[in-house]
């Protein structure tokens, strides 16, 4: 019980997928104009991630080891889709400010990286509260970027007005360049509260990635 | 010929892959660290995404648009470059040994790179040509290059300059990158393509 609360709560700050492990952070920067489409990458991604944990877990000892990464890459695909056509079908407004975003969710380095360094070695259970943590921490995290981001850009949380027509917008906080800065700021933040204690990614980019070049220098 | 070339200056300065539309911010951040390193993954891309557009589209017009398998798109491109990467691999290894040493390792990276991916979706989206995709494929390489070679020049300074100890490693890049996008919105608007 205990450990299975660990699991959970691991990836909500200790382990934060964004500001500690530093992955996925394509769709960090680029959905996160508000805080409503954080939500929305948030689902979506925990959803796929939850999914892929589960499949993953079931059928660790089936994948071979020497195929595994295109073996996950698929499932992960194939839930991707799933999703994509959920949000075409029910959340039209959302499927277009994310846009492309939602298929990019299949090289989104979280789900492959959990797949990787957690749901091939744990079981089903530990893997499915893994999913749900690292999903949470993610969101969170995305709501964070974006409720700053809208604030200052757009004087709005969750389209709700915060201004009241006296505090100017700053505009390029919702642009690319603001995404940049919000983050390092938040990142800088992170360090400072954590003390910078043990990094558990010392590869600064996806594991994955640092994963496949050592097995690259390797071969 | 002129369009040409507002299709490739368009998108490496307007348009930036990395940093307007945010696409491959992982290998950016990751790979950055070191100026070789930076080149070799830049090769690397502008290769695989030619290659990877090329092939996609033939993928899409010939196989999945035929036949109403559109909602297969994600799962066939993916699998499409991720063979397509490790077929250049092999074939490099094979053929080329020069080249297969200096770009070697960041061949597997590539598969999970999300602007390989995404400049084959963008490609469909815009139904673009064929000569259009694999122009926009090149120019979309190119671009990440741009970027990515500006950066590991500055990153290779930051290194060795004194930065405050919560800003160290990756906080002080991004800020970086902000600023570094801040000045590429002066080129917005500057041409249509």
């Amino acid at each position: 019980m205990k450990k299975g609360f660990k699991e959970f709560s691991k990836g909500i700050i200790r382990e934060n997928p964004i500001f500690a492990l530093v992955l996925g952070m394509c769709p960090t920067l680029a959905v996160t104009t508000s805080a409503e489409n954080g939500v929305g990458m948030g689902i979506a991604a925990t959803v796929v991630l939850l999914g892929s944990n589960i499949v993953i877990s079931l059928l660790r000892k089936v994948i071979p080891d020497k195929v595994r990464i295109p073996a996950y890459i698929t499932v992960i695909a194939g839930f991707v889709t799933i999703i994509q056509l959920v949000l075409k079908a029910y959340f039209t407004e959302l499927d277009q400010a994310l846009g492309i975003f939602i298929p990019l969710i299949v090289v989104n380095c979280i789900i492959l990286a959990r797949a990787e360094m957690y749901a091939s070695k744990n079981n089903v259970g530990y893997s499915i509260l893994d999913a749900l943590g690292m999903g949470f921490g993610f969101t969170a995290a995305l709501v964070l970027i974006g409720g700053i981001r809208e604030i200052l850009g757009s004087g709005t949380i969750f389209g709700i007005d915060v201004s009241f027509g006296v505090i100017p917008q700053a505009t390029l906080f919702i642009l690319p360049a603001g995404g940049f800065l919000i983050l390092g700021l938040l990142m800088a933040a992170y360090n400072k509260f954590t003390k910078g204690k043990e990094k558990v990614a010392d590869c600064e980019s996806c594991p994955i990635q640092c994963f496949n070049a050592e097995q690259g220098e390797q071969s | 010929m002129m369009r040409i070339l507002f299709v490739i200056l368009g998108t490496i300065l307007v348009e930036n892959f990395v940093l307007t539309k945010f696409l491959g911010i992982c290998p950016y951040l990751g790979v950055s660290k070191k100026m070789d390193s930076a080149l070799g993954m830049s090769g690397a891309v502008v290769f695989v995404m030619t290659i990877a557009s090329a092939v996609t589209w033939v993928v899409n017009e010939y196989v999945l648009s035929p036949y109403g398998l559109g909602y297969l798109q994600t799962i066939a491109f993916i699998l499409v470059i991720a063979s397509v990467v490790q077929f250049v691999e092999l074939l490099l290894k094979r053929f080329i040994k020069p080249l297969y040493n200096s770009l070697g390792i960041y061949l597997p990276l590539i598969t999970t790179n999300c602007a390989v991916l995404g400049v084959a979706l963008l490609n469909i989206q815009n139904s673009s040509s064929f000569g259009m995709s694999v122009l926009y494929g090149f120019s979309a390489g190119l671009s990440f290059t741009f970027a990515l070679i500006l950066f590991s020049g500055i990153r290779e300074k930051l290194e060795t300059s004194n930065v405050s100890k919560s800003f160290k490693g990756l906080p002080i890049a991004l800020v970086t990158a902000a600023f570094m996008a801040l000045s590429f919105m002066g080129f917005q608007g500057m041409f249509t393509f």
